[in-house]
């Protein structure tokens, strides 16, 4: 299909031409995040309250995490970034192949990240720390094991959340793979890969938020 | 019209490069005694690491006023969220009747 | 302006150029979606207004008779449930919005048609697990699903209710993100912020509430959701949750939905009142920014509805003040629309007369929100009939009756007919009467001391409840011949021509009903809005079709 007519399928009736459209729909990503940033920050300021005043509860909750395991992923997470942003730019060239090429790699990458936390649920719930009947935690130290429930709590919901947040991601990805196959996208209109790459990116910042968060700022430091 | 100034690869592969360096230095602090210090430094490099996503992965620094606009906007009732839900938590021990703390 | 002149012959619109339930069920004409918005909400409205008869009828008499004290949990939650979720919160925005605004800013469509359709979907989706928690027992736990009764206590359908209000949330972003974006990116060539619409500023002010609020609800009730499931403890004080941190995140949301819900009222109001004064809006960019003040203000006030439930003084002093500081942008707006009255031709239309009647009914609603932004008349009146009062001014009375007064406005233009005078003008009068006399007393009986959600009282409570339920079947019979009598001008009313009303804003400039794409070609702008002045000069009736 000639780069004119990937223009001409896609300008949708209501937009003048293609760029008014590009950053119309770019625009409407942006705030779609915005309201995914208050989608987390209820869970992000529930982390808040409760770490202010179980202190010593989320200490003894983050001792349990693998620091090593949460560290890969992170720096999976941030590959697949990198390899996002070159699908993006290799679309925008044009080169079908080479954006096909880094959208596989996003996506390898992105389950990846999907298969280490798979991992770490499984070793927590071997471990009996998933809340609810299962839920077992040693009471060592000056805490409340209720209250290292209630960290696991946010911990799954946050985690749980944001993987699902992958998990479209992961769909959105081979979605744009059919379409590049398809030979739907060309220099001038590709603001699908765009797009997605703006929400691909904006799920690894909320990683990059709940990696400190929930592995690092109260290891080892036993108060 | 944000299309015109666009980052190159080699400050990808930069912005990629540091992230993975800050990584492994977050990782570093959180074994060092720093107290309070711990928690401040982890989320101080994690806004960081954020900051370079959203500039220049997210093309945000390319970007129309608009656009910065509504990330701003996004941090700023997140932190009217945090914020005013801590102006009740962190005073409530101010009062004599029992709190939390 | 050639766009003014409408074709005498009848031409193909958005009602005729298609037909067959496909054609209205796969639409992305933004004008078909706000249609379906119309029918599904005004079925919900009168599924919530048969709540409120039931819950009525029963506080006739002092005794609890007529429903058992668990029925009578599940009819106030199930009132409150359907009226904010399904009616109030996409009355205007959905339905009046999504017709009005990409007309108004001169655009062919929303910016995403596609996702608009999708709002309608998640909307019905939503709306038919709510109503499938209803019609399988129902729920007992209020609308503001507070915990730990929600996720410990209550034997009825919390989850599903809470996951249709979740689902609901989504089609109310994705109709909020449409109204930013398309204010933003599709508006007509001369079309600056400062020319257009009042509506739109203040659909644009709700539409941020939405965007920005709602997915806090939506977090909020997974966690509920999941505490009621597995027991985790989140909100729960006996596993060291704090019930509190349910109240802080779920009135994140649910105050600034008040505002959701009275703002596109406001942009109705600020459209019907330069229109039958025949003058420009007095003091156009106090009201514009006035409409993002509230919006803006209304997220830090939330905890108002706290401030017996034991969070800090402190804290409750804020809030307080902050509580204070809405009512400027209210009063603004309530000055400049009185303002804008002085010296104007007033006509009393129906649109004019509902117009009126939110004016004073909003002022009743505010002004006593104001009594109970203060921390020692709330802890006196708090979960009292007073509240009650409080809020079904601004909702009902304030609206409510701004959504009929709209609905009417551009009835015309949505139909291409008129309704009868007559009869609308006797159903406006009704709602107001009607609705003082429902809830005036219950003023008096919350400043008496009669809490609200029981289904039995003393005694010496009962004539002002009598006058109330009185009223109620009044105000019911008002609400009711709207349905009538806009079904009877579909088909015998008369044919209203572009702009019966001679009103400004460019959807007065294209045919009614308006064709697919809104306008025969793109328009371009070059007044001011609310430019009567220009209309009614003898020479200048260029800017108005017909």
């Amino acid at each position: 299909m000639p780069d004119s007519e990937t223009v001409s399928n896609n300008l949708k009736h209501h937009f003048a031409n293609l760029e008014q459209q590009t950053a119309t729909s770019k625009f409407g990503m942006w705030l779609f995040l915005a309201t995914e940033v208050m989608f987390f920050g209820g869970m992000f300021v529930s982390y808040l309250v409760y770490r202010l005043s179980y202190y010593n509860a989320w200490v003894a909750g983050s001792q349990t995490m693998e620091i090593t395991l949460g560290a890969t992923n992170t720096a999976v997470l941030i590959c697949s970034s990198l390899t996002m942003v070159m699908a993006v730019h290799f679309a925008k060239l044009g080169k079908r192949k080479l954006t096909a090429i880094f959208l596989i790699a996003t996506l390898v990458l992105g389950m990846t990240f999907l298969g280490i936390k798979g991992v770490e649920y499984y070793k927590h719930w071997v471990h009996h720390e998933v809340p609810g009947p299962n839920f077992h935690f040693e009471h060592e130290g000056n805490f409340d094991p209720r209250h290292v429930s209630i960290f696991f709590t946010l911990y799954f919901a946050m985690t749980g959340m944001h993987a699902l947040h992958m998990v479209i991601g992961v769909g959105l990805l081979s979605w744009l793979l059919i379409l590049n196959a398809l030979e739907r996208f060309s220099a001038e209109y590709n603001s699908p890969v765009e797009i997605v790459g703006l929400y691909w990116h904006f799920v690894d910042v909320i990683w990059i938020y709940l990696f400190p968060l929930l592995y690092l700022i109260s290891h080892r430091h036993t108060g | 019209m944000d299309e015109h100034a666009h980052p190159s690869v080699m400050t990808f592969v930069a912005v990629w490069i540091t992230l993975l360096f800050f990584t492994g230095l977050t990782v570093f602090a959180a074994t060092l005694e720093l107290g309070p210090f711990n928690a401040i430094v982890a989320l101080g490099i994690a806004t960081i690491k954020a900051l370079l996503v959203v500039l220049f992965f997210m093309e945000l620094h390319y970007s129309t006023a608009l656009t910065k606009v509504i990330a701003i906007a996004a941090i700023f009732f997140f932190m009217l969220l945090a914020g005013l839900t801590l102006s009740d938590y962190l005073t409530r021990g101010w009062s004599t009747y029992p709190s939390t703390h | 302006m050639e766009t003014a002149t409408a074709p005498v012959e009848p031409k193909t619109n958005y009602l005729n150029a298609d037909y067959g339930i496909k054609s209205w069920l796969l639409t992305t004409d933004h004008k078909r979606i706000a249609l379906l918005y119309l029918i599904s909400i005004t079925v919900f409205f009168f599924v919530g207004g048969f709540f409120a008869m039931l819950i009525r009828l029963e506080l006739l008499t002092p005794a609890g008779d007529l429903v058992l004290a668990d029925t009578y949990n599940k009819l106030f939650t199930m009132h409150g449930i359907v009226m904010i979720f399904l009616f109030l919160i996409p009355s205007v925005p959905a339905v009046l919005g999504n017709f009005l605004v990409p007309m108004m800013v001169g655009a062919k469509d929303l910016a995403f048609p596609k996702l608009n359709l999708a709002s309608w979907y998640i909307f019905i989706t939503g709306a038919s697990l709510i109503f499938y928690a209803i019609l399988t027992g129902g729920v007992d736990t209020g609308w503001t699903f507070y915990t730990p009764f929600a996720t410990t206590f209550s034997n009825t359908n919390v989850v599903t209710a809470a996951i249709g209000v979740f689902i609901v949330g989504f089609s109310s972003i994705f109709t909020g993100l449409n109204i930013i974006v398309t204010v933003h990116r599709m508006r007509a060539p001369g079309m600056t912020w400062r020319r257009l619409p009042l509506f739109i500023w203040s659909n644009y002010a709700a539409s941020v509430i939405m965007v920005l609020g709602t997915p806090v609800l939506a977090i909020t009730l997974v966690l509920v959701a999941l505490e009621r499931l597995f027991h985790l403890g989140i909100f729960d004080a006996r596993l060291g949750g704090d019930p509190l941190l349910f109240q802080h995140l779920f009135w994140f949301y649910s105050h600034p939905a008040v505002y959701i819900m009275i703002l596109p009222g406001m942009g109705v109001v600020s459209e019907v009142i330069p229109c039958f004064s025949r003058k420009r809006i007095f003091g156009y960019n106090f009201v514009a920014i006035s409409s993002i003040a509230i919006a803006v203000l209304g997220f830090l006030v939330w905890a108002h509805h706290m401030f017996v439930a034991g969070i800090s003084t402190y804290a409750a002093l804020i809030f307080s003040i902050l509580s204070f500081f809405v009512a400027i942008p209210s009063a603004v707006k309530v000055f400049n629309w009185t303002a804008t009255l002085y010296k104007g031709s007033i006509t009393l239309e129906t649109p004019m007369l509902y117009a009126f009647a939110f004016i004073g009914l909003f002022t009743m609603g505010g002004l006593t929100g104001l009594f109970l932004a203060s921390v020692g008349i709330d802890l006196h009146v708090t979960d009292t009939y007073f509240i009650v009062a409080h809020f079904h001014y601004i909702m009902v009375g304030g609206m409510t009756t701004a959504y009929l007064g709209g609905l009417h406005f551009w009835w015309p233009k949505i139909t291409g007919k008129m309704y009868p005078e007559s009869f609308s003008k006797l159903s406006a009068v009704l709602v107001f009467v009607g609705f003082n006399l429902t809830f005036f007393p219950q003023f008096l009986l919350g400043y008496l001391g009669m809490p609200r959600r029981y289904h039995a009282y003393p005694p010496e409570f009962q004539v002002l409840n009598v006058l109330s339920t009185a009223g109620a079947s009044i105000l019911a019979v008002g609400f009711l011949m709207p349905m009538i009598y806009f079904a009877w001008s579909l088909q015998y009313g008369k044919d209203a021509g572009p702009n019966p009303f001679r009103a400004a804003g460019l959807e007065w400039m294209t045919s009614s009903p308006p064709p697919t794409f809104n306008f025969d070609e793109t328009p371009v702008v070059t007044w001011e809005a609310y430019n009567y002045d220009q209309i009614d000069a003898p020479n200048e009736g260029v800017k108005v079709a017909g």
